[in-house]
């Protein structure tokens, strides 16, 4: 389950070049395309991958999940937690010197570059939230759908990090949380993976803070996509 | 002047080293180091970033491009500074408290450098009274605000009412941008621009800079 290895992080060309706005069905300039190995040559060199996760009951997670009480009034997950089968706490860091790298190279005015790995590194990070819920998944029955949901998103405040971080312990991992509640390293995730059948997950657009995001990861477009 | 127009695509090209050899032979040949700046420097990115916000290129290329400009700029810099030539404004950035996410705000940064702005980058995690005194202190006219949750949002309009308290609205326009924000929030908050990307946003920012100046 805390096993991360890079090959399965490592995210692909195509999935690089949407996330930094290139058209789909475009190509890349030769330039830009060059810089796609040096992005992902220093991701294999630099990144420390590691994560944890804990499995808690409905009771225990309650009160993570309500955090500081400052949730949204409709906060999705609110009515899809106590339906689950499941529930795990989580949280994946890719480490310190990946997030100084990117640092390093626009303090040196690589932008492109920085920005690329920069890219890189934060799906590597989604695709380890993907690659939780897939191992996950893979031990309930098929009828079964995990998905991440992470404070910050969706109404769940971010406050709650703070009680998440308490239960969950990913200092071992080398992750801390600063004053407004935002991990460090910088490209880390965390969040509490919940397993269930595929209904529960629903989430209809419709709730206030939906009406003014416009996140392209958001979990409603996502089983869009998939389902 | 020819030379200027091999500066100009030579920064669309993204052409580092080129650049600033290019910018110090125009300086060689007599050319004022702003005209270099305007018809050269800018001018080339200008067409960068029209071509961003058709999609004709993707932002790599736009940070190259960038790079280079930075190139060029180290060479018009000291003789700018010298010659006392005034920055097209000065403008406050930083991501808003709770938020750790600075790529794009640190890209618009970039971009608003590269059409001539001065930018004071607060970095990440700002306060919304540490955006307004950072407008106030170093006279800036233009505050810009990042956010990626949409658990942060409520900052921006914390800036917004913090600016309006202090009858500082006339003063200090406000543009917002980031993944979960749009036109509509801006409106709702009171902010006086949205950025749907760093194109756009430089272009927000140098209609408030008009208003402002």
């Amino acid at each position: 389950m805390n096993d991360f290895p890079l090959a399965r992080l490592e995210p692909d060309s195509a999935s690089v070049y949407a996330a930094l706005g290139l058209k789909r069905g475009a190509e890349p300039s030769a330039r830009a395309a060059a810089l796609l190995p040096r992005a992902l040559e220093t991701f294999r060199a630099v990144s420390k991958p590691r994560g944890m996760s804990r499995t808690v009951s409905a009771g225990e997670f309650a009160a993570i999940f309500a955090g500081m009480g400052r949730n949204e009034p409709q906060a999705p997950l609110a009515g899809i937690y106590p339906r689950a089968q499941r529930l795990d706490l989580f949280a994946f860091t890719l480490g310190e010197p990946i997030s100084a790298e990117i640092a390093r190279l626009f303090a040196g005015s690589d932008f492109a570059l920085g920005s690329m790995l920069d890219a890189v590194a934060s799906l590597a990070a989604d695709n380890a939230g993907r690659l939780a819920e897939e191992r996950l998944a893979s031990q309930t029955a098929a009828a079964t759908k995990t998905f991440l949901y992470s404070p910050g998103y969706c109404g769940w405040h971010i406050s709650a990090q703070e009680p998440l971080f308490a239960v969950l312990r990913p200092q071992a991992i080398g992750m801390t949380l600063n004053g407004s509640f935002l991990m460090s390293p910088l490209k880390s995730i965390s969040g509490v993976l919940v397993s269930g059948p595929a209904a529960i997950h629903g989430i209809a657009a419709g709730y206030p803070f939906c009406g003014c995001c416009q996140s392209p990861v958001c979990r409603e477009r996502r089983i869009g996509v998939a389902e | 002047m020819e030379i200027l127009s091999r500066i100009a695509q030579g920064l669309e090209a993204g052409d580092d080293a080129a650049v600033p050899q290019l910018t110090r032979d125009a300086l060689a040949q007599g050319i004022a180091a702003t005209t270099v700046l305007d018809e050269g420097l800018i001018a080339g990115m200008n067409v960068v970033g029209e071509k961003f916000r058709v999609h004709d290129i993707f932002l790599p290329d736009v940070l190259l491009a960038a790079r280079a400009m930075y190139a060029g700029m180290d060479v018009l810099k000291p003789l700018l500074i010298s010659a006392g030539v005034a920055s097209r404004g000065r403008v406050v950035i930083g991501s808003v408290q709770g938020d750790l996410h600075d790529i794009g705000k640190n890209l618009v940064g970039i971009m608003l450098k590269g059409a001539g702005f001065e930018v004071i980058d607060l970095g990440n995690d700002v306060a919304a009274a540490t955006f307004v005194e950072a407008a106030k202190s170093q006279q800036a006219g233009v505050i810009g605000m990042s956010a990626l949750l949409t658990t942060t949002m409520p900052v921006m309009k914390e800036v917004v009412d913090l600016l309006k308290k202090e009858r500082l609205c006339g003063r200090i326009k406000t543009i917002i941008g980031g993944a979960p924000v749009s036109r509509d929030y801006a409106d709702e908050i009171g902010a006086d621009a949205y950025g749907y990307d760093c194109a756009q946003a430089v272009e927000q920012v140098k209609h408030l800079a008009a208003v402002v100046s």
